[in-house]
């Protein structure tokens, strides 16, 4: 696949207007905050998050049997599990079950993993009319645009832009930008899409091994609306979703909404087992790319995401760049390590879009080694292939210049010496990609080495 | 190969050595589930109120719903004014604007009720109702999640789910809005 932009090119597109950054900053920044409360409410959270994560060990360790396990459960429950090598063969699987039952009609609630096959393009190529009906995924589809935060699709958007894109697709007033009264329109359209549809796909948030059903978190409570109405139900699920047991829900449930919004768990958490009688369910069970990651052993532990979005609101980075800057379906830090190993050649700017701070890894509940992937990612693509060409010859340069002091000390002078004589064009240009974001510290006088051989003397 | 075999034969071929899963655990809470339970309802949106009988739930009734056209009741205690029964297709209860379910069990730490598929009759009633009432017996309040999974059994009925207030959203601007497909309140009488 082709290169996407670099993600600090999108960036560059996204801080142009600075009030819109600031703003989504902050917001953002607010959700974290939330989050914090919350965590802090729950002494033995640090545990939850071992457990979390030694779960998940379990899981990945043991895949193959699970898997086998929660197939057999679900299939005596009256549920038919098919299976996906990659997003072509998903789709493929979608299209044959809404032929085969004549599906004219349907509705998807939020499905990071339908997003990541390009499911809508597909079907909506094949005439099919497909429904988001998460609030947050129908703005972004009347907008013809994908999410750009994995819990808060619109999060890019503001009141007044979603009135405009109403009052296009819902016939609201012209210039209403009233949460409530835009929610309210919203609610009326997709009722009468829910009553209509024949078909409803879901995402799934966690697969249990030993019962052979799944479990889907919602707040709106769309994806209820849409199985319990509709003769088909469909569920999309990586591979990964999977848990051993009923009871280390326990676990998940009470990580997973704090981390995400703060709140102690959605307000709906639905349990599926076994069809409405009469009914039909599938599963469909998708690899794309997962394996493989499961083979690379320094970035196997990002499996173990549960899609909370607590990484991507408290990075610096993200806050300040949006979801698009990422060109990716997961964006902000866990999709800089996810996306590579789907598409280096796509996606290798992403893992330079970070401090490195480590706060990622702070906040995620299955204590994934976020920056510490982003970091060895970067190894992998400063040896394997071209990031940016300017900035990795920048950097061979540079290594060569840090390993010899001489050379190292002759640089620096001639830098001084340069730099403060040197029109801004000549530093802040195109070839100098540090130089994009960062402005240069002023130029020092002296070398701290010639600083340290004058004042020595002093303390003696 | 099928895709089943093919995938599985990657994961053999990656998959690390069989790491152990750790025991379920348990954790303390606090003993004044009641007040707690109360709090957390109120943070997701919803209203707990504390019942001595059924009376007090019928007299909310009479000052809340009392001209509402369509009131399905699953408790054998409260009348509501629709029969469920009547409903083959869930479309039919497009219109219903109160639902009364009785809650299995209750969670203080997130207000999260546990309603298995027997108590709804319809998967669908306690979203498609325009408001919900939920009954809970107050000796059915446990601390957290994990305690909760000791006494369901999530495999028994085709279909449960937890419920912990109203349904709601905030997509626009982070901006909370009560009501976006399900209910536009929630309401747990605690009983005694
Ligand atoms: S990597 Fe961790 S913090 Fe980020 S979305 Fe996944 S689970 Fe949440």
């Amino acid at each position: 696949m082709k290169a996407a932009p670099t993600h600090a090119a999108a960036a560059a597109e996204f801080l142009k207007d600075s009030e819109r950054s600031h703003w989504h900053d902050e917001t953002l920044w607010h959700v974290r905050s939330k989050r914090d409360v919350s965590a802090q409410k729950i002494p033995e959270w640090e545990q939850l998050r071992t457990l979390a994560s030694q779960i998940k060990d379990h899981v990945l360790s043991n895949l193959d049997n699970l898997l086998l396990q929660f197939e057999k459960k679900a299939q005596a429950n009256g549920i038919e599990v098919l299976w996906a090598k990659d997003a072509q063969e998903h789709n493929e699987h979608v299209l044959r079950i809404l032929e085969e039952n004549q599906v004219k009609q349907l509705v998807k609630s939020k499905s990071i993993l339908t997003e990541e096959c390009g499911l809508n393009h597909f079907l909506e190529d094949k005439g099919y009319d497909v429904v988001d009906t998460d609030l947050g995924e129908r703005i972004i589809q009347f907008n013809k645009q994908v999410p750009s935060h994995i819990v808060m699709p619109a999060i890019h958007l503001k009141k007044k832009e979603i009135g405009d894109i109403f009052h296009e697709h819902l016939g609201t007033d012209a210039g209403a930008d009233d949460p409530k009264y835009l929610t309210e329109a919203a609610r009326q359209h997709l009722r009468q899409k829910f009553i209509q549809a024949h078909a409803a796909i879901t995402g799934v948030n966690f697969g249990i091994a030993e019962t052979g059903g799944f479990v889907v978190c919602t707040n709106e409570g769309n994806a209820d609306m849409g199985t319990h109405l509709a003769d088909i139900h469909i569920a999309c699920m990586g591979i990964e979703k999977l848990i051993p047991r009923a009871a280390d829900l326990g676990v998940y449930l009470r990580l997973l909404a704090r981390s995400a919004t703060g709140q102690s768990i959605t307000n709906y958490t639905s349990h599926f087992h076994r069809p409405r009688k009469g009914k039909k369910m599938y599963l469909i069970l998708v690899d794309n790319g997962r394996t493989k990651q499961l083979g690379r052993e320094d970035f196997r532990n990002s499996l173990k995401c549960i899609r909370c979005g607590a990484c991507m609101n408290t990075c610096p980075i993200y806050r300040r760049s949006s979801g698009f800057s990422y060109n990716s379906t997961v964006p902000g830090p866990i999709g800089s390590i996810l996306s590579p190993g789907m598409d280096l050649n796509k996606h290798s700017t992403l893992p330079f879009a970070s401090t490195l701070c480590g706060s990622c890894s702070d906040v995620c509940p299955v204590k994934i080694n976020i920056h510490e992937q982003l970091y060895k990612w970067r190894q992998v693509i400063t040896k394997e292939g071209p990031p940016q060409v300017s900035k990795r010859w920048a950097m061979r340069f540079g290594g060569q210049v840090m390993s010899k002091p001489r050379l190292f000390e002759l640089m620096g002078k001639m830098a001084r010496k340069s730099l403060s004589i040197s029109p801004r064009g000549f530093v802040y240009n195109s070839f100098n990609a540090w130089g994009k974001h960062r402005e240069l510290p002023e130029v020092p006088k002296e070398t701290f080495k010639d600083w340290y051989r004058k004042n020595r003397n002093h303390d003696k | 190969m099928t895709s089943k075999e093919s995938i599985l034969a990657a994961i053999q071929a990656n998959k690390p050595d069989l790491l152990p899963l750790p025991e379920q655990p348990e954790f303390p809470y606090d003993n004044n589930l009641t007040e707690q339970f109360r709090q957390s309802l109120a943070l997701n949106g919803g209203e707990a109120r504390e019942a001595k009988s059924f009376n007090d739930v019928t007299d909310y009734l009479e000052t809340h719903f009392r001209n509402s056209q369509m009131i399905v009741s699953l408790s054998e205690k409260v009348s509501g004014n629709f029969d469920v029964n009547m409903a083959d297709d869930p479309r039919e209860l497009e219109h219903v604007e109160l639902a009364i379910l009785e809650g299995e069990w209750g969670v203080a730490e997130n207000a999260a009720i546990w309603l298995p598929e027997e108590k709804l009759h319809h998967r669908a009633l306690p979203f498609i109702a325009q408001h919900l009432i939920v009954l809970l017996k107050k000796d059915r309040l446990l601390g957290n999640m994990h305690e909760v999974y000791t006494r369901i059994n999530v495999e028994g009925p085709g279909y449960g789910v937890f419920i912990a207030g109203p349904s709601k959203t905030a997509d626009i601007e982070q901006s909370l809005v009560i009501g976006a497909h399900g209910p536009r309140s929630m309401t747990v009488f605690l009983m005694d």
